[in-house]
């Protein structure tokens, strides 16, 4: 239940990240000085914030993507099952999050 | 004012023709998306920094342009039918809604472009 909002507001938090990944390479494609520009604002500390968000939105959405593909093809459907699973994206999101800015820095 | 029923009214006039295009389209681009995604993130952390210089290069390594465009297409369009979605359920006023889903359209349509455009500038200039 909480899951199916939570992949809601995660895909609506990374389709205004996509606007940043296309301002991304769009001041890379401006030059050196506009790139700059953009690497300074992301580096801010609200900035490293949304970055750390749309990193779990993303592991978050495509673990419970998984899951919903998973679903239609009639599998994972009963209680037991669809709790177990949700933990699993949770657990799993949370995770990567964590192993992916671990590596990054 | 019609006394029939709203399912009366529809009944007989087929459907939309376009549910299915919606939810297979769904789940194509979500399926690329897993694949396009997880190269993404793979390659960012093979990234030895996010500098300007480091970026134009990686970028410019023909599979990265190709490969970085398919993203950026297949997420503006995976975003574009979520988008619809949400605009769907919450956006109820007809005038809001139709003008709401144009905008997203227009804006979706805009940013696939623009990334695109990005990475060719960058990918020709190297």
């Amino acid at each position: 239940m909480v899951l199916s909002i939570l992949h809601r507001m995660t895909g609506v938090a990374m389709s205004i990240g996509l606007i940043v990944l296309a301002a991304w390479l769009m001041q890379a494609a401006a030059g050196p000085e506009a790139y700059l520009r953009f690497t300074v604002a992301m580096s801010s500390l609200i900035g490293k914030l949304f970055l750390v968000g749309w990193s779990f939105a993303f592991f978050f959405h495509a673990a419970n993507g998984v899951r919903h593909l998973a679903w239609d093809t009639g599998r994972g459907f009963d209680k037991r099952q669809a709790d177990r699973s949700a933990w699993i994206v949770v657990g799993f999101a949370a995770a990567a999050t964590a192993a992916f800015w671990w590596a990054a820095t | 004012m019609s006394l029939k029923t709203p399912l009366g009214r529809v009944l007989g006039l087929g459907s939309a023709k376009e549910g299915t295009d919606h939810w297979w389209g769904q789940r194509v681009s979500a399926v690329a998306m897993l694949m396009l995604g997880s190269w993404f993130i793979y390659s960012l952390l093979q990234l030895e920094s996010l500098t300007y210089l480091d970026v134009i290069r990686f970028i410019g390594v023909p599979l990265n342009g190709v490969l970085l465009s398919l993203l950026s297409i297949t997420l503006s369009y995976h975003s574009y039918l979520g988008v619809q979605v949400v605009i769907e359920d919450y956006v109820h006023a007809p005038g809001t809604k139709v003008v709401s889903l144009l905008l997203s359209r227009f804006a979706h349509v805009f940013v696939a472009i623009a990334a695109v455009y990005g990475i060719l500038v960058i990918g020709i200039g190297s």
